[in-house]
This record gives structure tokens, sequence and C-alpha cells, in this order.
């Protein structure tokens, strides 16, 4: 097609009309006026610390009520002191370093194990009735279910935990990767298809990205279930000079320093509301992007 | 079962060559049901036409008589219950009723993506998609997500992305229907400039008479239910028209009288 533009004797006429149509089309775009990050950042914060201020101090009545001697349910300022002191230790640090790895990993194979299966199941009628329904089932199924067998299979190992992580999270991504594909409206393909992607490059252009809101829900669910099956894997599978976060929390128990199990708690409790965050922050970004959250209103 | 009516005397638009033009779009008895049973739509029922190859065609007809499903089938998304397309491995560009954008790409993005498809550099397809949007007055959008943008700039952001499949045939179901008379104007002479540099085979749907004459070397009109070829319409005017010309105006009458005459007949 040609680029050029043959000159034209109304130009000038025309330079005009474009004028008044870029004016036109200005008053068309509603003007975005984004508030400035660090009110953005604060409107953000101050619900999560209302909420954390009433956690910690209905912790605090009950201590006081008395319900349980205090060497078995510690005050929420022991802990956290018990918790400072930890995290001076380095055991405490290669504990959450090796925990978060093994997540990781688990994770990681997850995801290309769950978007392969999702993917091809998504495309095949015969693959979507026989294995369709059993993805469902082994989501359902409770992780630790699965530790006698990793056990028997793997023995006390990195591999028995890494299996039982594989196994929870990749379903979740399957699932969601199946549901945002079935949910891609037919004109997207169409579309596609016009403009002429077949194969990978349909995959990597238009399924991907339009089944992303489904497959970043999947995502965020089979992190979920990867960092429970993880937390029960690291309970029952310790693995001697391998501290991990499970193992500590085991070693706590033990020892019966309430303190001690309670902060490592914590610490669990804070990677899975840091991690579900950057989902959160992923899932918003998708849908602003897409218009799907209202600006204007 | 269609014939040809010449409105006003002599043609002498193009093409002027003594060989007949090639056929660009051969439809032949093309029936199209939609559903199967009691909830079965016949939507079009033996429509046979050829549009030639270089031929600006335009499709008129009331809402739900097949425009769009004609457009489909000669695209290749649809298949036909009944009868043959043959565009003779003619490659066909579809712009569709809704813009059909991308909402995950930009504007600039959505026209690349056809490019880089076709196997153009980024870099290359990135500079096309500019002079594309450009085109179609889009310039200061390029960076805008569909969402932001206006439903008339959305059809637009449709056109130059067909424009950037560079196929020979170009399939335009209602295209400038969202937009201002001004903006209307312009992308018509655009269009019409675009197609008779390249000598592309555009089929153009329209419920306007008006733009389907200041557009078309060729005017069919479609029947409702089931959608037939009722009539087509020879428009001789010479190129480049304007819209508010006197005999692009008689021409719009004649026609519009001749619908109103059929549209009379078929409710009798
Ligand atoms: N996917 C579909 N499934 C079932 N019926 C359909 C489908 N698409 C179209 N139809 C039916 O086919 C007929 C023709 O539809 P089509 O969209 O081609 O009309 P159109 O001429 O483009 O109308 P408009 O001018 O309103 O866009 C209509 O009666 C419609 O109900
Ligand atoms: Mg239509």
């Amino acid at each position: 097609m040609a680029v050029e533009t043959p000159p034209r004797a109304a130009s000038v006429e025309d330079d005009v009309l474009d004028t008044e149509i870029a004016g036109l089309d200005a008053l068309e775009i509603p003007r975005s006026e984004k508030s400035s990050l660090r009110s953005r950042l604060w409107g953000g914060t101050w619900p999560k610390l209302i909420a954390i201020g009433l956690v910690l101090s209905s912790w605090q009545a009950v201590v006081w009520s008395g319900w349980r001697p205090p060497y078995l349910l510690p005050g929420p300022v022991e802990v956290f002191e018990t918790l400072f002191d930890a995290a001076a230790t380095a055991t405490f640090w290669q504990a959450i370093l090796i925990t978060m790895q093994r997540a990781a990993v688990g994770f990681a194979l997850a995801i290309v194990i769950g978007t392969v299966i999702g993917f091809a199941v998504s495309r095949s009628k015969v693959l979507r009735s026989g294995v369709g329904s059993l993805i469902t089932g082994l989501q359902s199924m409770p992780s630790i279910a699965w530790f006698p067998l990793a056990i028997l299979l793997f023995r006390l190992s990195e591999t028995a935990i890494l299996f039982v992580v594989v196994i929870g999270a990749a379903p979740s991504i399957a699932n969601g990767l199946i549901t945002g594909i079935d949910h891609i409206p037919p004109l997207w393909m169409r579309a596609g298809k016009v403009l002429g992607a077949r194969g990978f490059a349909a995959f990597r252009h238009i399924v991907l990205p339009g089944a992303m809101p489904g497959y970043v829900a999947g995502l965020k669910q089979g992190w979920a279930f990867a960092w429970r099956s993880l937390m029960a894997g690291e309970l029952l599978v310790i693995i001697a000079n391998r501290p991990s976060v499970g193992a500590l929390l085991q070693f706590n128990r033990d020892q019966s320093d309430a303190a001690g199990l309670l902060a490592m708690m914590v610490v669990i409790l804070a990677i899975g509301i840091a991690v579900d965050t950057v989902f959160g922050a992923a899932d918003r970004a998708i849908r602003a992007r897409r218009g799907l959250v209202d600006t204007a209103a | 079962m269609s014939d040809t009516t010449t409105i006003m005397a002599p043609r002498e638009a193009r093409p002027t060559a003594a060989s007949p033009p090639e056929t660009a779009i051969t439809v032949t008895g093309v029936s199209k049901t939609y559903g199967d049973g009691r909830s079965a739509v016949l939507a079009l029922d033996d429509v046979s036409v050829d549009i030639a190859a270089g031929e600006f065609m335009c499709l008129l007809g009331a809402s739900g008589c097949g425009k769009s499903t004609l457009l489909n089938l000669i695209a290749g998304l649809y298949h036909v219950t009944d009868g043959t397309i043959d565009t003779a491995g003619r490659r066909s560009a579809l712009m569709f009723q809704e813009p059909a954008l991308f909402p995950w790409l930009t504007a600039a993005a959505n026209v690349e993506l056809a490019l880089t498809l076709r196997g153009w550099s980024r870099r290359n397809a990135r500079e096309r998609a500019l002079d594309l949007l450009a085109r179609v007055r889009l310039d200061g959008f390029a960076s805008k997500r569909p969402h932001e943008l206006s439903g008339g700039m959305r059809q637009r952001v449709a056109l130059a992305r067909a424009l950037a499949q560079d196929a020979d045939i170009l399939l335009m179901d209602e295209p400038f229907g969202a937009l201002d008379a001004m903006t209307r104007d312009l992308l018509h002479d655009e269009l019409e400039r675009v197609w008779s540099d390249t000598g592309l085979t555009v089929v153009f749907v329209t419920h306007n008479v008006r733009e389907a004459v200041r557009l078309g070397d060729r005017i069919a009109v479609l029947t409702s239910r089931p959608g037939r070829v009722a009539r087509i319409y020879d428009v001789p005017l010479e190129r480049p028209r304007r819209i508010e010309s006197v005999e692009v105006t008689e021409i719009t009458a004649a026609v519009t009288a001749r619908l109103r005459e059929e549209v009379a007949r078929h409710g009798r």
C-alpha cells in the first residue's frame, strides 16, 4: 500500500478541518487527574493499619482475660520481642531463604505444568471431558493427603516437598487458565484470525492476554495452595542442616516455646499477605489497563 | 434474479480496459442458516453476486438482513450452509461492526500487531502504525488504550488496523456509523484515496444511501428475511466525489425513491 500522500488542492481547508477535529477529539476524552503516589499509598495503608490494630488489641484482650496462662498464650508484645530477637540470628534468615527458595521453585514448576495442561485441555474436547473434572478433583484434594505417598516415593527429601507443592498448585493454575480462555469473547478470536494469528502466535498474542484475568486469578489461588502445601511439608519433612520456617515452627513446639511459635506464625502470615498483595496489585493493574475499573465515576 | 439498473446515463468510471475486469469475489448461490431445528434462522438465501477486482461495492439493506453475515462468510470466518464463495486466494481484511480492538493493547499496538503478525520488524511496524493512525487523524492518541477512546475513535483505530493488513480485499461493516459528519467526510476522502492508490477491492456495508452513493462503484440492495440481493445499482460518477455535490444528491434521491417503491411493494 502506498504510503505517500498525493498533494491535494484543498490542503489548507483540510488543515483547518484537521485542527477542528483534533479539537473535537480532545473534548471527547475525559481528562484524568492522577492523584499523587503519596496519597494513593496512604489511602491503601490506613485501612490495613486499623485492621492490624484491631487484631492485636483483641489478641491482647484474650490474654488479659486469663483464659490461658501466659506461658501458653503470650501477648503480642512478648511475641514481637521474640520475633525481633530471632531476626537477629542467622538461622532465622537462612530458614526464610530456604523456604522462599522452595516456594519459588515449586511455584514456578507448577506454573509451567499448570499452563501446559490448562492450554491443552482448553483446546481439546477429548482432554476436556477426560481430564477436566479430574483437575477440579485434584484441586479440592487436601495437599497433606499427598505426603504419605510423597514420603514413600521420595523419602524425607526436598523432592518430596517439591512434589506436593507442585501437585497442590498446578490444578488451580490450569483451571484458572481454562476459565480465562473459556471467557474470551469469540469476536477477539475472530479478529485475531482475520489478522493472521495462527498457532503459537495466536496463543501468545490473543489467547494468553485475553485469558489473563482468569489466569491471574488461578495463579493467585495456586500460590495460596502452594504456600499451604509447603508449610505442611516443612512440618512433616524436616531435613538435617536445612532450617526452614516450618522446621522452626515445629522446633518451637517441641521446646514448648509458645512465644517463638507465635512469632513464626506471624512470619508465615506476613509472607502470605505480602505475596497476595503482589497478585492483588497485578490483578488491579490488568483490570485498569482494560478499562474494567471505573475511573470516571 | 438480481438485475442491474443504471440510474444515470453513460458510465465513465473505471475500469476502462478493453478486457472485462477480473472477478475478485464470486458469490454463488450462498445460503446461511444459523442454528438448527426449530430455532434455525435463515440469514441469507441463495445470494449470488460478482465483485470485480478493484471495485468499490456498497451493500445496503435493513437491519438484520444478513449484511454482516455475508462479510463474515467472505472473510472465511463462517462456513456457508450452501453455495460457494471464491476469492481466488486473495487475502481479505475485515473491519467488524464492533471495533473489536484488543483492550490490553494501546491504539498503536493494536495496529502494530496486524503488521508484526505478517512478519514486519518491530521498529518498522511502529513507524507504519503511527503513519496509519495519522491517516485516520489519531496521531495524538497512539498511546491510549481502547477504553480511553470514544466510539468513533475506536472505529478509526480499527480502520487503521484493517489498512495495516495490506490485504487485497477490504471488507467494512458499517465502519463510519459512529462518526460525526465532519470526521466521516474526511475519512471518505481518505478511504477513496487509499482505494484508488492501491487497487484494493472494497465491500462496504452501510445504512446510509448517500454514503453508498458517495463511495460506491455499485450498490447492492439486500432484502430482509431471508436476505437476498434485490437489485444492483451502478453509480457512474467521476471521482473524487464530494458528498454534498449535486450529482451525489440526485442519485441518492433516485435510489431512495426506488427503495421506497421496493419496500412498498413488499408491504403489499
Ligand atoms: N451467531 C448468530 N447466531 C444466530 N443467529 C444469528 C447470528 N448472527 C446473526 N444471526 C441472525 O442472522 C440475521 C442476519 O444478521 P446480520 O448480523 O448478518 O444482520 P445485518 O444485516 O448485519 O444487520 P445490522 O444492519 O443490524 O448489523 C439476523 O436475523 C440475526 O438474528
Ligand atoms: Mg451487521
